[in-house]
C-alpha cells in the first residue's frame, strides 16, 4: 500500500471521520441543551477533565490502554472483510485465563488456602506476568478463532456468533467466580482470589498509568506492520477485498480467516490480562466494563487502521474518563457519556455511506488507450 | 392471417383484457444500439394470435434485447411495435400490460416468504391501499378453478418446488389477464419433466385460442414439441422465420449458426512431441445452490495445444472453470496437472506455472480498492525480490508494476491508483499483464477472455493466447463465442448439460453437429 502518494484517499479517510465526530458533537450539544445544560460548558468540562492537565490526561491514557487492544479485535478481521464484535468476550476470556495462570504461579493453586496465601512463590514477577500474558493471548485468540472457524467451515455469520460468544464468555466467568475459583473472603461481589501485590503489572515511572498502555501502543504498531508491510497482511487484504481473486491466486482463505481471528482475539485477551494484572487484581464482574464494545467504536472511527486506533482510543478514553466529572460538576447522569458514545457510533456508521460521494476525493477515471498492434511481443 | 381468420380482430382497442382472443403482435424494423454496439439491427417479428412462437439465436444474438424493447424496458432507436396493426408506444412494462403483454423471466420474481395468494395480489398493477382479503381470496379461488394449472394459494412460495414456482410466474401473467406471454428461457431452472408439463399446459391454452406465446429457448426439443413458428436472430440481425413442422432440426441449427464459417487462418506452430498437462478425471461440481452442474467430465489438454470448449452459458462451463481456478471445490473426481493431483493451492499453482484469465476480471481476479501495482503483484508478492522473508519490498513491487504498465500499455494515472478506477479494457490489461508476463507458463485457463471488449483488444488477446500456445503452453479456452473458438482451438468440445456432447479436431469439426450438441440434441 502506497497510501502516501494516494493523497485523495488518505484525505477522504481523515476528513469523513473527523466530520462525523464534529457532527456528533453538535447532536450531543442538542441533547445537553434539552437537559437544560449549556452545551459549551459541557464540551469545556469534557475537554478539561480528559485532556486539561497531566493528571486528567493520565486518567484518559489509563482508559485508552485497553481500548487500543480491544479495537484491534474488530480492526484486524475487518481487513479480511469480517465484522467481529466479540471484543468483550475475548477480553473476559483473556482476563479469566490470566488470573488462573497468575494465581497458580503465585500460590500454586487457583483457590489457595490460608497457608498458601501467606506464602507467595519465589517465581520472579516478570515470569508470572509473562505467563499471564501468554494465557490471556491464547484464551482470547482461541475464543475468536472459534468464530473464524464457524465462519469458514459452517458459514455462520461472524457478527452474530461473536456477539453471542460475549454472553457465553461472561456467563463462564460468572460461573467460575461464583464457584470453582471463588474467593470465600470476598463477600460483596463474587470474585476470584486476588493476585499478590508483587505480581501486579507495574505503573510507568512517575505516573499512575500501568504498562498496559505500552502493550497497546506496541501491539498497534505491530498490527500495522503486519497488515501493511508483510506478505501475510497482503494476503489478508487480498482475501478481504475479493475472495474470488484470492482463490485464483491460491491464497489459503480459510487459514487466513482463522489466523486473523486468533490474532484479533489475542489482542482483546491481552487487554483482559492487563486489566486484571494492573487495575482489578482479580476477576469479577467489574471486568465487564464495556471496553470491548467501545473498542468496536474505536475501530470504526479509525477506519480499521491500527495506528489510527491508538489516537482514537485516547480520544474515546478521554470521553469515558470525563463521565465522573460531568456527574460531579454538572449533575448530569454518569451515563451521559454513553449517550455521547452512542451518538458517535450512529453518526460514524452513517458516515460510512459517504465514501466515494464527494467529487473532490475522486481520481479521474482513465479511458482505454488505443490497443497495441497484434505484432507487439511481450516477454513471457 | 388466413390461418387465424376465425379469430375476432377488433380494429379499435377498447379493453384488450375483456376480449378472449389474444391480439396480434408485430415488430417492424426494430434497431437498438448501445453506444457503438448494434444489439438489434432492423429486426422484424410477427406473432400471430394464438400461436406458440419461438425466438432462437446464439448468445448475444439480440433475443433478450428484442423482448425487452417489446416490454418497454428499452427504448428502441428505430422501429415500431404494432398491436393489431396499430403502432403503439410502449414505454414501460406497465404500458405493455395495458396491451395484454406479460413477461415471465428466467429467474423467479416472487417473494419466497409470502404465500401464493399474497404474491398474486402483490403483482397487480392497480394495487390498493387496503386489501379486502376475503374478496381477493374468493376472486383467486374462482380464478384458480379455471386456471390451466393449480398452485395451492395458501402456501408460502418458498415451499414450492421449482416447477411450481415457474407455474406461479405464468399464473401471475394469466391472473393479470395477459394475452401475450413472453417467456425468457422459462425451463432453464426446471427438470425436463417439469418443463414438459409446464409447456404442455401452456400449449393447451394456445391451442384453445386463449393465449399467444413468444418463447426464448435454446432447446430444439422444446421447439419441435411445442412451437408453431420460429424466428431466428443471428448477431443482432434477422436470420429467418419459418413454420416448425416444415423445418428439420438441422435446418433450424443452420439458421441459428449461419453458413459454415471457415476458421480464420492463424499461424500455429506444430508440436510433434506433446505431453498431457491438464487432465480432468470424472470431474463433478455443483452450482451455488447445490445442484450438480458438471456431471463427471473427462478431458486431457496437452502442451502446445488450445482446447476450446463451446456451449450455451449455464451448461456447467462456469463451474468447471471455477474448479480449475480454485474458486470452487469439486464434489467428485480429480484434477491432475503434470501427472500430479491438483487442488489449486498457491504452492501447486507456483510449481506447475498455472495461470488463469477468468471472465469478468474485476469481479474474479482483482481487488478493486487495491492499487494497480498490488493487483499486478498478486502472483509474486510473496517471492523474492518482492518479498524478503515475510516483509514486502515495496520498491520491487513498484518497479515490476511500472515495467508491466509500460509493456502492456495499461493506462493508469499511477501504479498506486486503485484498479477499480480503471476502465474495463485497462482492468483486462492488468490481469493479462499479471497472468501472461511470467517467464514460465505451463497451463493457461481462459474463460470468455474477450467478453465485452472492442475489436482491436480482442485481436491483441487472441495473439497473446496463440503466442503462448506456440511456445508450448497448454491452453484451455472456454468461450461462448464460437468464432473465437474456431479461430484459436486445435480441438473443440461442446459442453451441454454438464457433460461433453461433442469433440473433434478443428480440421474436421462439423458445424451443424456443434450446433446440435450446443442445443442439447
Amino acid at each position: 500500500m502506497f497510501s502516501s502518494t494516494n493523497w485523495r484517499k488518505t484525505a477522504e479517510a481523515i476528513a469523513i471521520p473527523v466530520g462525523a465526530l464534529l457532527f456528533s458533537l453538535v447532536l450531543f450539544g442538542l441533547f445537553c441543551a434539552l437537559c437544560g445544560k449549556n452545551p459549551l460548558a459541557v464540551y469545556g468540562l469534557i475537554y478539561k477533565s480528559a485532556f486539561g492537565n497531566w493528571r486528567a490526561f493520565q486518567g484518559t491514557l489509563l482508559r485508552s490502554a485497553p481500548l487500543m487492544l480491544t479495537a484491534l479485535c474488530t480492526a484486524l478481521p475487518a481487513r479480511l472483510g469480517l465484522m467481529i464484535i466479540g471484543n468483550e468476550g475475548a477480553l473476559v476470556m483473556g482476563g479469566l485465563a490470566s488470573i488462573i495462570v497468575g494465581l497458580t504461579l503465585s500460590f500454586g493453586s487457583v483457590t489457595p488456602n490460608a497457608a498458601q496465601l501467606q506464602q507467595v512463590s519465589g517465581i520472579p514477577s516478570f515470569v508470572v506476568l509473562a505467563g499471564m500474558a501468554i494465557a490471556g493471548i491464547i484464551a482470547g485468540g482461541v475464543w475468536i478463532a472459534i468464530v473464524g472457524a464457524l465462519r469458514h467451515y459452517r458459514a455462520v455469520n461472524e457478527t452474530i456468533s461473536s456477539l453471542l460468544m460475549n454472553y457465553i464468555a461472561i456467563a463462564i466467568m460468572n460461573q467460575l467466580v461464583g464457584g470453582p475459583i471463588k474467593d470465600p473472603g470476598e463477600t460483596i461481589k463474587a470474585s476470584s482470589f486476588a493476585l499478590p501485590e508483587v505480581n501486579r503489572l507495574a505503573n510507568l515511572p512517575a505516573t499512575r498509568i500501568h504498562f498496559g498502555l505500552l502493550y497497546g501502543i506496541i501491539v498497534c504498531i505491530l498490527a500495522y506492520i503486519l497488515i501493511q508491510h508483510t506478505t501475510f497482511g497482503f494476503a489478508a487484504r487480498t482475501a478481504g477485498g475479493n475472495v474470488k481473486a484470492a482463490r485464483i491466486a491460491g491464497l489459503p482463505v480459510g487459514k487466513l480467516t482463522i489466523i486473523i481471528c486468533f490474532l484479533a482475539g489475542s489482542c482483546a485477551g491481552l487487554a483482559g490480562m492487563a486489566e486484571v494484572a494492573a487495575v482489578h487484581g482479580r476477576v469479577n464482574e467489574s471486568l465487564v466494563a464495556g471496553y470491548g464494545y467501545t473498542g468496536i467504536l474505536v475501530a470504526f472511527v479509525a477506519r480499521y487502521n491500527p495506528i489510527a486506533c491508538t489516537l482514537v482510543a485516547i480520544l474515546l478514553g478521554g470521553i469515558i474518563s470525563s463521565g465522573g466529572a460531568l456527574q460531579r460538576n454538572l449533575e448530569m447522569p454518569d451515563a451521559t457519556v454513553l449517550v455521547f458514545q452512542g451518538l458517535v457510533f450512529l453518526v460514524i456508521l452513517y458516515s460510512d455511506s459517504l465514501y466515494g460521494r464527494f467529487k473532490i476525493f475522486k481520481e479521474p477515471v482513465i479511458t482505454a488507450p488505443p490497443p497495441p498492434s497484434t505484432s507487439t511481443t511481450v516477454p513471457v | 392471417m388466413t390461418d387465424v381468420a376465425s379469430q375476432t380482430e377488433p380494429n379499435t382497442l377498447p379493453d384488450l383484457h375483456t376480449i378472449t382472443a389474444p391480439p396480434e403482435l408485430e415488430v417492424v424494423n426494430m434497431t437498438k444500439r448501445f453506444g457503438s454496439l448494434v444489439a438489434l439491427d432492423n429486426v422484424s417479428l410477427h406473432l400471430k394470435p394464438a400461436t406458440f412462437h419461438a425466438l432462437l439465436g446464439e448468445n448475444g444474438a439480440g433475443k433478450s434485447t428484442l423482448v425487452k424493447c417489446i416490454m418497454g424496458f428499452y427504448k428502441p432507436d428505430h422501429g415500431d411495435v404494432l398491436i393489431n396493426k396499430h403502432a403503439q408506444a410502449i414505454a414501460s412494462p406497465r404500458d405493455a400490460h395495458k396491451y395484454g403483454i406479460g413477461m415471465v423471466y428466467q429467474h423467479f420474481t416472487s417473494v419466497p416468504a409470502m404465500t401464493v395468494a399474497e404474491n398474486l395480489v402483490l403483482s397487480r398493477f392497480d394495487s390498493q391501499t387496503v386489501i379486502n382479503w376475503k374478496q381477493e381470496l374468493d376472486h383467486l379461488n374462482a380464478f384458480m378453478a379455471n386456471a390451466p394449472f393449480k398452485v395451492p394459494v395458501e402456501t408460502p412460495v418458498g415451499q414450492l418446488a421449482a416447477g411450481e414456482k415457474q407455474k406461479l410466474e405464468i399464473l401471475k401473467q394469466l391472473y393479470l389477464k395477459s394475452k401475450i406471454l413472453i417467456l425468457d428461457e422459462p425451463t432453464s431452472v426446471l427438470t425436463p419433466a417439469e418443463a414438459d408439463e409446464v409447456l404442455g399446459l401452456i400449449r393447451e391454452q394456445v391451442t384453445d385460442g386463449k393465449l399467444s406465446v413468444l418463447i426464448i429457448s435454446h432447446k430444439f426439443r422444446e421447439v419441435t414439441s411445442f412451437c408453431d413458428e420460429i424466428t431466428v436472430l443471428r448477431k443482432g440481425k434477422y436470420a429467418g422465420t419459418g413454420v416448425v413442422k416444415d423445418l428439420s432440426v438441422a435446418q433450424m441449427a443452420e439458421m441459428m449458426m449461419g453458413e459454415k464459417r471457415e476458421p480464420q487462418k492463424v499461424e500455429k506452430t506444430p508440436h510433434p512431441e506433446v505431453v498431457p498437462v491438464l487432465e480432468l478425471k470424472d470431474l463433478h461440481a455443483n452450482k451455488d445452490n447445490g445442484v450438480e452442474a458438471v456431471h463427471g467430465v473427462n478431458l486431457t489438454v496437452h502442451s502446445g495445444e488450445i482446447v476450446g470448449i463451446a456451449g450455451i452459458s449455464g451448461n456447467g462451463q462456469r463451474e468447471l472453470v471455477e474448479v480449475l481456478a480454485g474458486q470452487r471445490s469439486l464434489t467428485g473426481g480429480q484434477v491432475v496437472v503434470n501427472g500430479k493431483p491438483y487442488f489449486a493451492t498457491r504452492k501447486e499453482i507456483d510449481n506447475n506455472h498455472v495461470f488463469v484469465l477468468p471472465e469478468e476480471p474485476l469481479k474474479n481476479a482483482c481487488v478493486a480498492h487495491m492499487s494497480v501495482a498490488e493487483n499486478l503483484a498478486l502472483r509474486t508478492f510473496d517471492k523474492p525480490p518482492q518479498a524478503k522473508g515475510a516483509m514486502l519490498i515495496f520498491k520491487a513491487i513498484r518497479d515490476m508494476a511500472t515495467n508491466l504498465i509500460n509493456t502492456f500499455k495499461i493506462k493508469t494515472p499511477s501504479p498506486e491508483t486503485p484498479v477499480g478506477n480503471l476502465s474495463g479494457g485497462n482492468v483486462q490489461r492488468t490481469v493479462l499483464a499479471r497472468e501472461l508476463s511470467s517467464e514460465k507458463i505451463n497451463l493457461l485457463i481462459a474463460a470468455n477472455p474477450c467478453f465485452g471488449l472492442d475489436f482491436a483488444m480482442v485481436d491483441y488477446i487472441h495473439s497473446q493466447i496463440l503466442n503462448a500456445r506456440n511456445r508450448g503452453v497448454a491452453v484451455l479456452l472456454v468461450s461462448e463465442d464460437l468464432d473465437e473458438l474456431l479461430k484459436l482451438s486445435d480441438r473443440i468440445l461442446v459442453i451441454s448439460g454438464g457433460t461433453f456432447a461433442y469433440e473433434s479436431p478443428i480440421e474436421t469439426a462439423d458445424f451443424a453437429a456443434i450446433g446440435h450438441a450446443m442445443a442439447g440434441h
